[in-house]
């Protein structure tokens, strides 16, 4: 336990003292205070709809429009959380954890301290998992004071839990990134291999995978030339289904229940078509319903970070250190 | 004698490795005494690293077991760290970080207490010559100064046990002999058994007492360095070359008379003396007595690299 608190606290410091951990934080704070104040960002928009009340939705969860608005030429905040800064970050902190430590011999040096091996590698993950959780809380306070100071609307108690549960999935969402990273950075000795197989794979999931589900379910459930509504349900059902293997897809999804449970995501709408075969809307969904709903999506993320992390601590406790 | 009580530094029992199919070490059996400065020999790539491995719980053994002061390395392996030093064949430091401040992290992973690690960090950085450069980054130095860090870096636990894993690589003629210097010295004031790689003969020759050298993973001799040296020139003994301005029988006769003398053979004007301990006073007294005249008298030393040479053919 000593040897863990001894790593987790230097790696913490490496974090918020290196180069590597300045740049990633001064560009949380740009894409945080852009993505809403920016020339074209969401305070913009969400002034408009503020001003005219009866648009739908905005009202009851205005303070949660912050995070979920989209400027006119500028993503919504969650969608740069989603598919760009979360990510990011997860990845940088852990692409090189362990081969630069071997790489630099420093490792053989570490591990003949009388420390339990994992506690290198706990430490390390620990490490990176509270920086992202600084992070985030930094960049979600400072979209909650633009908007405070801006807009002056300020958030109910159910917006105030539902922006905690989302801090907490984005933790464990940068968790899945850091694990993946680690991962790379155990198996694989360069640095290069690490940071280009992580990035790669962030790319992937990023950019292509969209592509990817659609072709999916045009091989699949191929559509005719005037497609019946059957015929667009099932294809629409495997491209969903498809992406869902994303953990891009599976959190935005899981994101924007939470901040935005007026809306409806592509895979509740499918549900409700399937259903009662109307695209019928209700009002939004409690708070009780969000998690219900999410449930799913949180459970996998967390299956597959947790599996992600025990594949690295296994090869990492039984591996020979050279240091040469 | 003590010797039966004596607890054992470095135990280990038909220690062996594979990866693979081939055998790195093979069947080691090495005992290492309290008080050793051990040289631990042998070509590249004879499994000397491996070994160390192995003493040290960082590599698990396919058969046989290590023990450091009784603890099993593979089994017990904080404890054999809490008590052994390592500097290891490539040795590596945070280099965008302090030298203190590394050694620091050393003492904390030791479970050092916090009013404790400042002052073990100079005492350590002072007892190699470091202190001016505390607050330096590691990146900044030179390879000497990194080995010497790296010694005050086992030295903030107090190893009772220090393996040194090629510390003189790198180094420059001078630096090394300071080095190996340094290691004797703080061998002998915290009365630290030392294991030490090096292919450094001539060095090594300069501070261990007991050498062993391992070809192939096995073994090929071990031994007090003394003994082994005398081996290797001839049967345990010494040569002494004496130059005399005029040699004469009568001479030769009151040289053989001493005993212990083996023979004596000439050799233009040289004499040359087997016997069986260092006779020189006696032999010299001989001459005196029998009115010859001494030029000079040396002692044929044995060198490591005899040694190193004669088993390392045999093998
Ligand atoms: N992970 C490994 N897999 C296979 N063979 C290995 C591995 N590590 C080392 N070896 C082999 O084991 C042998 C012994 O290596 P070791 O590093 O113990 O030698 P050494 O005596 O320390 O040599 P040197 O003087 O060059 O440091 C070498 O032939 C090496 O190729
Ligand atoms: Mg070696």
């Amino acid at each position: 336990m000593k040897g863990l608190m001894t790593v987790f606290y230097k790696e913490l410091a490496d974090h918020f003292t290196s180069w590597r951990g300045i740049i990633l934080f001064i560009t949380v704070l740009l894409v945080s205070v852009f993505a809403t104040l920016g020339p074209s960002g969401a305070i913009e928009n969400l002034r408009q709809q503020l001003a005219t009340p009866v648009q739908y939705g905005v009202g009851r969860f205005a303070f949660l429009y912050l995070f979920t608005t989209s400027g006119e030429d500028m993503p919504s905040f969650i969608w740069f959380i989603t598919r760009f800064l979360v990510p990011i970050v997860g990845i940088v902190l852990g692409l090189d954890a362990i081969n630069s430590e071997k790489n630099s011999g420093t490792m053989s040096r570490l591990l003949a301290q009388p420390i339990y091996r994992d506690a290198v590698i706990n430490g390390k993950f620990l490490a990176g998992v509270v920086t992202i959780a600084i992070m985030l809380t930094t960049a979600i306070l400072i979209v909650s004071a633009i908007g405070l100071a801006v807009l002056g609307v300020a958030p109910g108690s159910e917006e105030i839990a539902r922006l905690l549960l989302f801090w907490g999935i984005s933790i464990l969402y940068g968790a899945f990134w850091l694990g993946l990273a680690m991962l790379f950075s155990v198996y694989f000795r360069p640095v290069a291999a690490s940071a280009v197989s992580s990035l790669g794979i962030w790319m992937f999931f990023s950019f292509f995978m969209s592509m990817a589900a659609v072709s999916t379910a045009n091989i699949l459930a191929p559509l005719s030339q005037t497609p019946t509504t059957a015929e667009l349900l099932s294809n629409y059902g495997i491209q969903i289904t498809a992406s869902r293997i994303s953990p891009i897809m599976l959190f935005g999804e899981a994101a924007t229940i939470l901040l935005a449970p007026g809306a409806r995501t592509a895979g509740e709408m499918l549900q409700l078509l399937t259903a009662s075969g109307a695209l019928w809307m209700p009002g939004p969904l409690s708070l009780g319903q969000s998690l219900l709903t999410i449930w799913p999506h949180l459970a996998t993320i967390g299956g597959i970070t947790a599996a992600l992390f025990a594949i690295s601590y296994i090869r990492f406790m039984r591996e020979e250190i050279r240091s040469t | 004698m003590s010797k039966l009580t004596e607890q054992l530094v470095v135990e280990t029992v038909d220690l062996t490795k594979n990866y693979d199919k081939t055998t790195v070490v093979d069947k080691l059996n090495l005992r290492i005494e309290e008080g050793d400065i051990f040289g631990f020999l042998g070509p590249n790539g004879a499994g000397k690293t491996t070994t160390i491995l192995m003493l040290l719980g960082l590599t698990e053994p396919t058969s046989g077991t290590a023990h450091i002061y009784g603890y099993n390395s593979t089994r017990e392996p904080l404890k054999v760290k809490r008590i052994t030093g390592y500097v290891p064949e490539k040795v590596g430091f945070y280099e965008d970080l302090t030298a203190s401040y590394n050694l620091a992290y050393t003492a904390r992973l030791n479970g050092l207490p916090e009013d404790l690690v400042t002052k073990r960090v100079n005492e350590s950085l002072g007892t190699v010559g470091l202190s001016h450069v505390a607050e330096q980054q590691v990146g900044e130095f030179s390879r000497g100064m990194k080995q010497r860090l790296a010694i005050a870096d086992i030295l903030i636990k107090m190893p009772k046990v220090a393996i040194l894993d090629e510390p003189t690589s790198g180094i420059d003629p001078e630096g090394i002999v300071q080095m190996l210097d340094l290691i004797a010295d703080i061998a002998k004031e915290i009365k630290m058994t030392v294991i030490m790689c090096s292919h450094q003969l001539y060095q090594v020759q300069r501070i261990c007492n007991r050498v062993g050298i391992l070809v192939n993973g096995k073994l090929v001799v071990e031994g007090l360095l003394d003994q082994l040296g005398r081996e290797a020139l001839g049967g345990g003994r010494l040569r002494i070359e004496v130059k005399l301005t005029e040699i004469t029988s009568k001479l030769i006769d009151c040289i053989k008379r001493i005993s212990g003398i083996v023979s004596v053979e000439r050799s233009g004007d040289l004499l040359l003396i087997t016997c069986l301990e260092d006779l020189r006073p006696k032999i010299a007294k001989a001459i005196i007595d029998a009115n010859g005249l001494l030029v000079e008298m040396k002692i044929q030393r044995y060198a490591l690299e005899d040694i190193y040479r004669k088993y390392f053919r045999e093998a």
